[in-house]
């Protein structure tokens, strides 16, 4: 057993808080205020290698563990909920289905530039009737000649509209069912591919989330990831990898949250003395500080167990689970910690609590979780 | 053209605090750093190496994890890291550090610039710089802010209090730079890796550099840290709260008692 991060996880936490405190910080306000994609953050990670973390070297990435790249999410959120969503989603949902399921050719084709950060991909498997039930999902594709032709709707796609590649999930053969859903590498000027509106949002209003057309688009026959019929499957797979950056989210926007609680318990002064001295507001940082705690090392013991290459569903549903609700009772305390001013926009944990609200819904809700967990648990009965 | 960076690794605090009993500095608990303003003279020998092509080579003296700060260098950029590390160099003061880095860059030997901080956030004196110059016989020049390295020549800009100064300088030379000069780069992520799995950082003890123990550390180190103390609050000014015509009157007459006027 070994509980310390290594030296190398070391120096890359302190880059990333590094680079978040002093390239986002200033702009995560504005940005939740404006709405506007933060392009030239996003444009500088890509130059630090940042979106690109687990990609190996060979295909354009850093090679880094997956508990290095849980860390950056972590760092990139505790400042900003909306840089950390783009950074998870580009890099566990798009990049990860690529490299895992991708041909050498596609690999050396879309990676080296996604990595650089010369674009985002995206992954659009929800639909407006197909959320938790993915497996309901009705777009389709079918083979004519050469191409595949696509034809359907998606929505809350992360980065959708803006993303130069992205990763689309489509029926090849209806009666299947879950066996006969794809997934398929689209490009953004491809003809009948067109994004709808962004989501207007309660948080993470610098991140973007779309609405997805297809109408008779069609993709070259060579873009199907692996074999069709195998796209339930990859997903899932993926999914299980998504949850642990999700889960890294929750902890870094849990984790700003007390932050900010603690600076501000020192300094706000009522009856005379810092609220930090009142005993009801130690027992709620206390008790932010040991489930951030928890759930940090749930997370690195999901992303430890995926780097080893043995199964980590459970653990990476219990880990998105507890850290996303337990990131929810962070951002509670921290407002009520602030009293009055917890609820205005001019203090943080007002946007954290909103962007927040998120990770007990994207890449599986909470109840989706607890299924997964239950099944893994019960077994067969 | 090789360039060698002095790099001073300190606590990441600029409150830190003293033991009492021994009069120095307490490191436990406080994560280290690269001195700040060494990144500035790393980032200056990064951009010389980006023009010129010039080698860079980062130098440390200290205890065994001062070897993060050199490698959080060479994922900077550096291509070479040296750490003086020896119990004898233990409790060395300005001049004593400056001898063992002086040993070193004469091993090094062949080097065309020498670039250090202008102060260590920790230590404060900015003496190890000139120092290091006068014992390796070479021009100094401090509190640089520019630079223009042309043939055989340093060309640096001075920031003083009321103004620059323009100094030009033969090679080989000593430059301490300020904090004003550049915002250092953040290291690529990718080269934060390859400066743990595939570079070395060099380990040189007293032998290695043919220092005389007795020239070293505490035994060479001529100033002794005899008491350390927190100085207390300046004590709050004075406040004249009446009208405007009298207060001008009574500030005269205080400046003129203190003979200010
Ligand atoms: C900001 C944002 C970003 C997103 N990014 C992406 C993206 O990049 N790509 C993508 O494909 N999708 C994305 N999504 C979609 C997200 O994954 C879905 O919203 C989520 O999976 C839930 O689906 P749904 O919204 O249709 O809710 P529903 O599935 O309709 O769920 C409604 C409620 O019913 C519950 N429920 C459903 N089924 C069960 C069950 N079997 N047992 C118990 N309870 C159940 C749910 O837990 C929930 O409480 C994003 C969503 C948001 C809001
Ligand atoms: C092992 C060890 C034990 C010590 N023990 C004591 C002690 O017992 N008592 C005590 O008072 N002090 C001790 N020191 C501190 C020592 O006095 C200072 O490190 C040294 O004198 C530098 O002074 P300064 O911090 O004022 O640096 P400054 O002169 O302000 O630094 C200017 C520049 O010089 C360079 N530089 C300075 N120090 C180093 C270095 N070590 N390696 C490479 N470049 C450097 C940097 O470029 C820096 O920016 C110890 C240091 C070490 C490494």
């Amino acid at each position: 057993m070994d509980f310390q991060l290594t030296e190398e996880q070391q120096m890359m936490q302190r880059m990333v808080r590094d680079f978040a405190e002093k390239e986002i910080g200033p702009v995560a306000q504005e940005m939740d205020a404006s709405g506007q994609f933060p392009w030239e953050v996003i444009r500088k990670m890509g130059s630090l290698g940042l979106l690109g973390l687990p990609v190996p070297e060979e295909y354009g990435g850093c090679g880094a563990d997956t508990i290095t790249y849980a860390i950056a999410v972590e760092e990139i959120s505790r400042v900003s909920g909306s840089v950390g969503i783009t950074l998870a989603a580009h890099t566990s949902l798009g990049l990860d289905l690529i490299y895992r399921f991708g041909t050498e050719e596609q690999k050396h084709k879309y990676l080296p530039s996604l990595a650089a950060g010369k674009g985002l991909a995206a992954f659009g498997l929800t639909e407006p009737e197909a959320g938790s039930d993915a497996a309901a999902v009705k777009t389709t594709a079918v083979l004519d000649g050469e191409q595949w032709v696509i034809n359907g709707q998606k929505t809350f796609i992360t980065s959708g509209s803006i993303a130069d590649v992205v990763i689309v999930a489509a029926v090849t053969d209806k009666s299947a069912g879950a066996k006969g859903i794809s997934n398929f590498i689209g490009e953004k000027d491809t003809p009948g591919f067109r994004p709808g509106r962004d989501e207007e949002k309660m948080g993470l209003k610098g991140s973007v989330t779309s609405q997805l057309f297809f109408e008779d688009c069609r993709v070259p026959k060579g873009n199907l990831l692996g074999q069709p019929g195998e796209g339930f499957k990859q997903f899932l797979i993926t999914l299980d990898g998504g949850r642990i950056s999700i889960g890294a989210m929750a902890v870094g926007l849990a984790q700003g949250a007390l932050d900010a609680a603690v600076k501000y318990s020192k300094e706000r002064v009522q009856f005379g003395q810092p609220i930090a001295r009142f005993q009801a507001i130690q027992w709620m940082i206390a008790d932010m500080a040991t489930e951030i705690e928890a759930a940090r090392w749930m997370i690195y013991r999901a992303a430890w167990l995926k780097d080893q290459g043995v199964r980590f569903t459970k653990e990476a549903a219990m880990a998105k689970l507890y850290a996303s609700e337990a990131a929810e009772r962070a951002c509670f305390k921290a407002i009520q910690i602030h009293g009055g001013y917890g609820y205005v926009k001019e203090y943080d944990v007002e946007r954290i609590y909103r962007d927040n609200r998120l990770t007990t819904i994207g890449e599986g809700t909470s109840e989706i979780q607890r299924l997964v967990i239950a099944r893994q648990v019960l077994g067969k009965f | 053209m090789k360039v060698v960076v002095m790099i001073k690794q300190v606590p990441d605090t600029n409150k830190v605090r003293l033991d009492k009993r021994t009069g120095t500095l307490i490191r436990k608990g406080v994560p280290s750093i690269i001195n700040p303003e060494d990144k500035n003279a790393l980032e200056e020998a990064l951009k010389l190496k980006e023009k010129t092509g010039a080698s860079v080579v980062v130098v440390s003296m200290g205890p065994p994890q001062a070897e993060d700060a050199l490698r959080e260098a060479l994922a900077m950029g550096a291509d070479e890291a040296i750490l003086l590390t020896d119990r004898a160099f233990a409790g060395a003061d300005t001049w004593a550090t400056a001898t063992t880095l002086g040993h070193a860059l004469k091993k090094i030997g062949d080097f065309d610039l020498v670039l250090a901080g202008r102060q260590a956030i920790d230590g404060d004196t900015a003496q190890v710089g000139p120092q290091l110059a006068e014992y390796l016989k070479i021009p100094q020049v401090t509190y640089v802010r520019e630079l223009i390295v042309d043939d055989g020549k340093v060309k640096a800009t001075r920031a003083l209090e009321d103004g620059y100064e323009e100094i030009e300088a033969e090679l080989p030379a000593l430059l301490t730079i300020t904090k004003e000069a550049n915002v250092p780069r953040y290291p690529h992520a990718a080269a934060i890796m390859t400066a743990y799995r595939e570079q070395e950082v060099a380990l040189w003890g007293a032998e290695d550099i043919n220092a005389d123990p007795e020239s070293v550390g505490l035994k060479g180190s001529p100033t002794q840290v005899k008491r350390s103390f927190t100085p207390p609050p300046k004590e709050p000014g004075q406040v004249i709260k009446s009208a405007p015509s009298e207060a001008a009157r009574d500030v005269v007459a205080i400046l003129r008692q203190k003979n200010i006027i």
